[in-house]
């Protein structure tokens, strides 16, 4: 119905660049002004939003963790007591697993997916910018909360019956648990928009098989939010339910189980490490690729290889409940699964060495920290295969070297691969490039001081030292090594200093990047750095998987989208043929007001379990102010 | 230099049904969301229940009554609901609209019949664990009725209004559709771990 016999100004190629821009910029501009700042559902200004946000928690958690290394440093120390610790640990695991790790892997993606897919926006865009302000708004409401001395205080997985009704009066577990629900709900928003954005909005000639591995790598992540996010919800919301109108679920005495808590939380807690791990093995074949000037080895088997990891990261679980006197024959089969996901590991391993190896390595500063992770994750990946073994499980757990453990997967598997994309896309996103002179001291001290800090663990955890301990005594001679972490530990925030040190003298004063300033192939490189507000000023149209090394200076495009309203291409999920045009959703006010009103519903909802009813009236006039279209989009004529 | 175009973009549809347009996918998405969270929520209701050696614990088994003439409503309420889904891919406006003001009141009925259906539980959330379990089981489902209900309200409005007029609304129509075919279709598993797992253990 409705013929397109109307004709409206298109993006031909026959405007000319200057009037193409201009007109372009004016549809996709985000507004001036605090309102229209408010407003912005620009992927690029939200996923920049989210990757400032991040960091700013890194941060915070980064010196939580230093007062809790003060503290350890020698024995008996009388710095901190054990409520303050209890709460530092806790704020420490929750900031950097809820509101550091997976925010920031996923604004990478809201950030890059649609440039590297050669899109001008990213699907649901305003429920992309709803989920930033309802995770910015989780995150101070844990912080205020903290400064309030009603911060979390029972780690960050909160075990009940510690954090039950019994033994955690006031409101500690209540603030985390709505944490929770803040951060999870933002980050299913994200998925479900980049997930849509992958499988609808590549260029025309994109099919699966050409997509670049970190939009693998995004797509299979997000697909695992979808899966792994809902138990923790599940979690925390009849963990807030026992608090506040004694349901009975967590409590054994009326028929719960403390163990459906374990169950829940690690169903979600270990794709969750995952879910941290995998963007950022994108980002080490996104590096690889660009610094060895070569693709990647064996395509096919690194997709798979993302698949096999997304899939096994479901079904191992149990590992982390191997001490709570499970059936033996059942933690054999999670022991398997433990160490079989090894193997997806090991095979990206080896095709990151082998295209090394076949190409030309420029040692760059991500490239450097590429190296840096290969070797520090092997180094967490095979203590992570002797944890698998429940009899060494059994010995060392609850002790220092699970602690080593996870930071060593964790740093060396996600922070490495996310300071190389810190590197490698900065030039991208703010045009300018960082001192590959202070980056790579900022390389050498991070590796350096990351290894002092952790692996003295290793030792400490065999010697007995437990977890969660706010001090020892003298005559358990865990000094010196403790000393040692502490020292390790303020080299590794000198190491931060130094990158945001980098990054002001950049943004004062760094060189001009240009589109694309390190060779690369992806189409994110084919436009200018920064970005415009509308990503390209013509769709690419793309016939290989590294376009911009086949076609460095002419790449093919397509032509005839609008250029008086916010338009996208649609293509075919796998083959990725032309086969829509959808307009875009403008700059709104209403995900902001959504997100305060949501705010307010979860944090009355601490207070009183009407807090539910109440709040539920401004989300749902929010959410229908946010939906009911503007008087101008629907008097406008379909074409 | 200007750039070489290969591809003309400007005879494609502006919407399309189904896979083909970003809001299926967008509903897709929040579908594997929420069946995933109903389904950890009869796993911790299943889970639970093989913890304890007598299930109910001390408690009466809840109506099948009520509970049985939801499902039979819900059932019939996919007549109406595909009828409407079959007219908003043929644009035909009138038939959406009273497509949507039908399936509101269903709606509507389905959720007062939802509050007679917890008065028959026979159990309050807070007596045991068996309670909270059945409590958050028809709970998480009840959320699911009640977003539906507001959404086709909503959608309904619009389109009586001239927002109607637009094309990609009978998409939203169709997607509304889908969401109603799924708060049907997990009603059943619900269903069926409420009212029958306890009569056959």
């Amino acid at each position: 119905m409705m013929a397109a016999n109307v004709e409206f100004p298109r993006d031909d190629v026959s405007l000319g660049a200057e009037s193409l821009h201009e007109r372009l910029s004016r549809t996709w501009a985000t507004p001036r002004g605090v309102i229209g700042w408010l407003s912005a559902v620009d992927h690029k200004i939200v996923g920049r939003r989210s990757l400032i946000a991040a960091f700013a928690f890194f941060t915070l958690g980064g010196l939580l963790a230093l007062l809790m290394r003060l503290q350890l440093a020698g024995a008996g120390n009388r710095l901190i007591g054990p409520d303050l610790y209890n709460q530092l640990f806790s704020m420490h695991g929750s900031t950097m697993m809820f509101l550091f790790a997976v925010p920031v892997m996923q604004a990478l993606g809201v950030y890059l997916v649609p440039l590297m897919v050669g899109s001008r926006a990213i699907a649901f865009p305003r429920l992309n910018a709803f989920a930033f302000w309802i995770y910015l708004f989780g995150g101070i409401m844990l912080y205020v909360a903290f400064v309030l001395n009603i911060g979390p205080d029972t780690g960050w997985f909160s075990y009940v019956p510690l954090s039950g009704p019994q033994y955690a009066s006031g409101k500690r577990v209540d603030f985390w648990a709505q944490m929770i629900t803040f951060t999870e709900l933002s980050s299913l928003a994200i998925a479900v928009g980049t997930i849509s954005t992958i499988f609808k909005q590549r260029a025309p000639g994109m099919s699966l098989n050409r997509m670049p591995l970190f939009v693998w790598a995004i797509l299979v992540t997000n697909f695992m939010v979808c899966f792994a996010m809902p138990a923790v919800m599940i979690a925390s919301t009849y963990l807030l339910l026992d608090r506040s109108i004694a349901t009975q679920f967590f409590n054994p005495a009326e028929g719960g189980d403390a163990l459906l808590w374990q169950h829940l939380f690690w169903f979600f807690g270990h794709p969750e490490v995952y879910i941290i791990f995998i963007p950022a093995l994108g980002v080490v074949s996104a590096v690889t690729e660009t610094f060895s000037g070569r693709p990647v080895s064996a395509y096919p088997l690194m997709v798979l290889a993302l698949l096999a990891t997304g899939f096994l990261a479901f079904g191992l679980w149990v590992h982390h409940m191997f001490a709570t006197g499970l059936p033996r024959l059942g933690n054999s089969f999670y022991t398997a699964a433990s160490m079989m996901i090894a193997l997806p590991s090991g095979v990206q391993i080896f095709c990151w060495i082998a295209t090394m190896w076949q190409g030309r390595v420029r040692l760059t500063t991500p490239m450097l920290f590429v190296i840096g992770f290969i070797v520090d994750f092997v180094v967490g990946g095979l203590t992570g295969v002797m944890l698998a073994s429940v009899p060494v499980d059994l010995q060392v757990h609850d002790t220092y070297f699970v602690v080593a453990h996870f930071h060593y997967v964790l740093i060396g598997g996600a922070v490495f691969p996310l300071l190389a994309a810190f590197y490698y896309w900065f030039p991208k996103i703010t045009g300018r490039m960082l001192s590959e002179r202070l980056g790579k001291w900022n390389f050498a001290l991070f590796f350096v001081a990351f290894n002092v800090t952790f692996f003295p663990m290793h030792i400490l955890g065999l010697e007995g030292m437990p977890r969660r301990v706010y001090t020892y005594s003298a005559e358990l001679g865990w000094d010196s090594l403790n000393l040692l972490a502490t020292v390790g530990a303020f080299a590794l925030a000198g190491s931060i200093l130094l990158l945001f040190i980098n990054v002001v003298r950049s943004l004062r004063s760094g060189e001009p990047a240009g589109a694309n300033p390190w060779g690369a192939s992806s189409l994110e490189w084919a436009t200018q750095s920064p970005p415009p507000g509308y990503n390209f000023a013509h769709i690419q149209v793309v016939d290989s998987s590294e376009p911009l090394w086949d076609h460095p200076h002419d790449l093919p495009v397509a032509h005839g989208l609008r250029l008086d309203r916010r338009e996208l291409l649609l293509t075919t999920p796998a083959e990725a043929k032309p086969d829509l045009r959808e307009p875009s959703a403008d700059p709104s006010l209403w995900p902001f007001l959504a997100a305060l009103a949501a705010t307010f519903l979860f944090i009355l909802s601490i207070f009183t379990p009407w807090g539910l009813y109440i709040g539920a009236v401004p989300v749902a006039i929010t959410l229908i102010g946010w939906f009911w279209p503007n008087p101008r989009e629907s008097i406008e004529r379909e074409g | 230099m200007q750039p070489k175009a290969v591809l003309d973009l400007r005879e494609l549809p502006d919407h399309g049904f189904g896979t083909r347009s970003l809001t299926w996918w967008g509903t897709i998405g929040m579908l594997a969301i929420e069946s995933m969270t109903l389904a950890l929520g009869g796993a911790a209701y299943l889970y639970l229940m093989m913890q304890q050696p007598q299930w109910p614990p001390n408690n009466p088994v809840p109506d099948l009554g009520v509970s049985t003439a939801v499902t039979v409503v819900f059932l019939l309420s996919v007549i109406p609901n595909i009828w409407l889904e079959k007219k908003a891919q043929k644009y035909d406006r009138r038939a959406v609209q009273i497509g949507l003001v039908v399936m509101s009141l269903i709606g509507a009925v389905l959720v007062v019949m939802r509050l007679y259906e917890f008065s028959h539980l026979h159990v309050r959330w807070d007596w045991n664990a068996y309670g909270s379990a059945v409590w958050g089981l028809l709970g998480l489902h009840t959320v699911h009725l009640v977003t539906d209900l507001v959404d086709t309200l909503v959608l309904a409005t619009l389109m009586l209004t001239p927002h109607g007029r637009k094309a990609r609304r009978f998409v939203d129509s169709v997607e509304n559709a889908t969401y109603w075919n799924f708060v049907v279709i997990v009603w059943l598993p619900v269903y069926a771990i409420i009212y029958w797992v306890p009569r056959w253990i």
